[in-house]
């Protein structure tokens, strides 16, 4: 089997075959996509065409200007086509950036932070009180509201500002976490941190009193969006409307809208973490990971890199959890739960922990499983449940399935699988950076 | 039946189900990953954590369909027992179960404080703890010494389940999420590694979050109350991590973690 399989990429590996095969999938794709909308195995083969790009050996500027085209032009037009496409591609775009920011934590500087979502509320909450009408609501009871409120902000263009402010409060809560746990490391750390998420989770659950900063369980909303102009979406929508073959509400321009400014934000992180990890600071996270009792005997500053690791991690999260609560126009605590953490850390553990590739793959799997596979297959079962048919040998009638039984509720399941599993049989991930490739399968550490 | 037969027989079931499961546990999970960088068996640790909630969820909603179980009164577990206490003014009144509880904890305390300090057993337990490559080159069949020790924790937990159940009576698949934590807590603030600070820890920090809750309010004049007392177990565990890293009663043991 796996001779098979290496000697296939071999076989694509080379200079023709490559290009072949890499725009053949993404024609393939596109086309697909395009006449089958709802088809989970179209998409698939679109999504592998990125996949194509990464593994096999082209020229770097096609690669580039291959990469620009399915990022820039395909997805958003089949995005358009298909509002749900671009939803998941978003999903996956926002959860992404969420693991590339917990990789700088974990998979850089080796601090098994549980509570990473923690920061992705801060980063929301910060937009969605002040982007909301939460300010003139602060005395209210959560659900007796005024109606008229006005919005706080008039310009709902400071959502720029925002995003900034929101970067600059979560790293300034990841310090915050940061300095306590400056001692700590293993569990220790990991139960701090994820105590740290829960009590994030649990003040946004109580700040409705005395105060009404959060609207408690019920969630702020509605949550202003930045303005997009007429000037930019009226010739915009004369060339896109045939091309898709419908007509393009503003609510899908804002898809589109945001779908790109999470693909900002990705690229940013992606070229941070890039410069990160060869840099001093960078360098000084992997000696910190690696043993740091050595580490501050080489006269590594152990406080201020810690710290650091913490308020780099957390920033990403902010700037994502401004752009999703502007995205959603809503947020409530039950977005920034501990299963959310640990849905982003296996997205890091399956992709490869300090692996950049990694993780943005990981992301797309997690998030496609969780959205796409076990939706339909939820869908799938539901309408067995409706149907006539019987389990041959047992004789159980599939009428009888409980209606509790929704795989899509199921994503502790996967993601307790993927990270067992992922332990167990490949702890470096599924693309494994090169410095963890080692480590890993270097000799035994002895116990400490 | 005598009622507190049948506690006793669900308890001993209950501690064999829950060791056998952990033994389990640690064969699949933890076992291939003895020698593997320490963070490795945690994470593999957490997801093992997340797979049995949720696959107690799937039996339950294969099976009954419902997932939060609400417990039928069971003999005379609910009654309150009262105590006159010279010096106060009111009489003391406690649950049967509450009796039960801490009986039944007494009782885990001394034995397992005989079990790791005073067979052969615990003295192998111990150097496994201190020193691994050591205690294998000692004699001592670590493998077996680390399943025993899952053997005993998994009972043990598996009798706080039962009396846990008995208790609270309103069950679900998440129900033990928050007491693991907590359980965590108060061994970090009794001292890691000392028995009799884990039952300190466990009582200090049991009073101090029912307390703090319900004079949180008063203090506050209703502005925060009971709702926030989960955050006090987190506020004490980081205060003790910041300010005595070594719990009530343990030993600064270098750095272990």
């Amino acid at each position: 089997m796996k001779k098979f399989f290496s000697d296939f990429y071999a076989a694509i590996n080379k200079e023709p075959w490559s290009y072949v095969v890499t725009f053949g999938l993404m024609i393939i794709g596109s086309v697909m996509v395009y006449n089958v909308p709802r088809s989970l195995s179209a998409f698939l083969v679109l999504m592998l065409s990125p996949m194509a790009m990464y593994f096999l050996k082209m020229n770097n500027k096609v690669k580039l200007f291959a990469g620009l085209v399915l990022a820039i032009v395909i997805l958003p037009v089949l995005g358009i086509r298909n509002i749900f496409y671009l939803e998941v591609i978003f999903q996956i775009c926002v959860f992404a950036a969420l693991a590339l920011g917990l990789n700088i934590v974990i998979g850089m500087a080796g601090l098994l932070d549980l509570g990473y979502v923690a920061f992705y509320a801060v980063g929301a909450y910060t937009w969605a009180f002040f982007g909301s009408k939460q300010i003139s609501l602060l005395h209210s009871v959560p659900g007796a509201a005024p109606a008229n409120a006005p919005f706080f902000l008039e310009n709902p263009n400071w959502f720029w500002l925002f995003i900034f402010l929101g970067v600059g409060l979560a790293a300034f809560a990841g310090i915050l976490l940061g300095l306590p746990v400056l001692r700590l490391r293993g569990d220790y750390l990991a139960i701090v941190t994820l105590g740290f998420g829960e009590v994030i989770r649990v003040l946004a659950l109580n700040l409705d009193k005395p105060l009404n900063i959060t609207n408690g369980p019920q969630g702020i909303t509605p949550i202003q969006r930045p303005t997009l102009s007429p000037v930019l979406l009226d010739p915009l929508r004369r060339i896109l409307e045939p091309v898709v073959g419908h007509e393009i509400t503003t609510a899908q321009f804002y898809n589109v809208f945001f779908y790109f400014l999470a693909l900002v934000v990705i690229i940013i992180a992606v070229i941070v973490a890039r410069r990160l990890e060869d840099s001093r600071i960078g360098r000084a996270w992997t000696a910190i990971r690696e043993d740091e009792t050595a580490a501050i005997a080489m006269g590594i500053p152990l406080v201020k890199m810690k710290l650091a690791a913490f308020a780099s991690g957390a920033a990403f999260a902010g700037a994502m959890g401004v752009i999703y609560a502007a995205n959603r126009t809503f947020v409530s605590p039950e977005t920034f739960s501990f299963l959310q953490s640990i849905g982003v850390l296996s997205m890091v553990i399956l992709g490869g922990l300090g692996s950049i590739p990694g993780v943005i793959i990981g992301a797309a799997v997690v998030v496609f499983l969780n959205i796409q596979v076990l939706q339909t297959f939820s869908l799938y079962l539901s309408s067995l449940r409706q149907s006539d048919a019987v389990i041959p040998i047992i004789n159980f009638a599939w009428k009888n399935l409980s209606t509790q039984l929704d795989p899509a509720k199921y994503q502790k399941l996967i993601f307790g699988v993927i990270l067992v599993v992922m332990m167990i049989f490949r702890p470096s991930g599924l693309i494994p950076a090169e410095r963890r490739k080692r480590e890993l399968a270097g000799e035994t550490e002895d116990s400490d | 039946m005598n009622q507190y037969v049948v506690i006793a027989f669900a308890i001993l079931l209950g501690m064999v189900i829950a060791g056998g499961l952990a033994v389990t546990v640690e064969r699949v999970a933890y076992k291939p990953l003895r020698n593997a960088p320490r963070l490795v068996p945690l994470i593999s640790a957490i997801g093992m954590s997340f797979f049995l909630q949720d696959a107690v969820r799937l039996i339950l909603g294969l099976t009954t369909g419902e997932f939060n179980v609400i417990l039928p009164k069971f003999g005379t577990f609910d009654a309150f027992q009262t105590f006159n206490v010279a010096g106060l003014d009111a009489p003391v009144q406690l649950q049967n179960k509450t009796i039960l509880l801490i009986a039944v904890t007494i009782v885990m305390l001394v034995g397992l404080n005989y079990l790791v300090n005073g067979t052969k057993i615990g003295k192998a337990i111990r150097a496994v703890a201190q020193d691994r490559p050591t205690a294998s080159l000692m004699g001592i069949n670590v493998n077996l010494i680390i399943s025993i020790t899952f053997l005993i924790g998994g009972a043990l937990g598996g009798a706080a389940g039962v009396l846990f159940a008995l208790k609270v009576t309103r069950l679900d698949p998440f129900v033990g999420f928050f007491p693991g934590l907590k359980a965590f807590t108060a061994a970090v603030l009794g001292g890691i590694g000392n028995l009799t600070g884990a039952l300190l820890g466990g009582i200090v920090l049991g009073l101090l979050e029912s307390f703090g809750a319900s004079y949180l309010g008063i203090f506050t004049q209703g502005a925060f109350g009971a709702e926030y007392k989960d955050i006090f177990a987190f506020a004490i565990l980081i205060a003790i991590l910041i300010f005595r890293p070594s719990g009530l009663l343990g030993q600064t043991v270098g750095q272990k973690a």
